[in-house]
């Protein structure tokens, strides 16, 4: 997740975010998705700003693209703040949480069961830290 | 009369091998037993018996992203509400520390905001 600065214009928001994709797939990694979160205030001022675009890229790579990625966010100027976190070990453990609840439910009613599971496999794909169960 | 009150003492002494106890007057005050031990510090949150929100609801992920949820466990001066206030269980209340760490790095909350006096 990165946060570009508020005053940059949206064509200049795009190109931002297309050139993060091009390192991405250059260097090996594929984008799964890219959420735009709009403008938030930010918690505390960063650079003097007191707002920030949002913006979440969900990426799957080896560790060198990831780092090599890490390393551009830190030096393209309309990048204020980024924050990688990894997110495989946390979808692993919850898709076991989950297999071994759906195993459970199946024994009780297979409405609410029906109703969980197309809740549940809309979500992660679209989300780069650990989906709510 | 004598005679009780000579007696009087001394069955109290048998019974209670030696252990002093004030008579009377101390009203029984057993409470939930594991409640937090009084108003101290910030005691702005819930003060259940000890019921962990994130195991009633379910809710397996505890996501950086999600500020308001994370919000609900910070003080008003951003720090974190220890687990005997908020009554989260441990493995939930790690996982909680450590996405609101995540969530002040991004800005999403803050690190400190009105201090204390």
């Amino acid at each position: 997740m990165f946060i570009v600065r508020p005053d940059l214009a949206d064509e200049d928001v795009d190109k931002v975010v297309s050139t993060i994709e091009t390192q991405v797939t250059s260097a090996g990694g594929a984008v799964k998705n890219i959420e735009r979160m709009g403008k938030r205030r930010l918690a505390y001022l960063v650079r003097n700003f007191a707002d920030g675009l949002y913006i979440l890229l969900t990426i799957e790579g080896p560790g060198s693209a990831i780092s090599e990625v890490e390393r551009r966010l830190r030096v393209t100027e309309p990048v204020i703040k980024f924050i990688t976190v990894r997110v495989d070990e946390e979808q692993k453990r919850l898709g076991k949480v989950k297999a071994f609840r759906d195993a459970h439910r199946r024994g009780q009613g297979t409405h609410a069961q029906a109703a969980a599971e197309g809740a549940q496999t809309a979500e992660p794909p679209t989300e780069q830290a650990p989906a709510q169960a | 009369m004598a005679d009780e009150n000579t007696q009087q003492p001394q069955a109290p002494a048998a019974s209670e091998g030696g252990a002093p106890r004030p008579q009377g007057g101390r009203p029984p005050r057993s409470g939930p037993g594991g409640g937090p031990g009084g108003p101290r510090g910030e005691r702005k949150y819930f003060r259940r018996k000890k019921v962990c929100k994130f195991c009633t609801e379910k809710i397996d992920a505890i996501d950086y992203k999600d500020y308001r949820l994370l919000g609900q466990f910070v003080a008003e001066s951003g720090r974190i509400v220890p687990r005997r206030l908020s009554g989260v269980c441990t493995p939930h209340q790690r996982r909680l520390s450590r996405a609101i760490k995540q969530a002040r790095n991004i800005a999403l909350l803050p690190f400190a905001s009105a201090s204390r006096p």
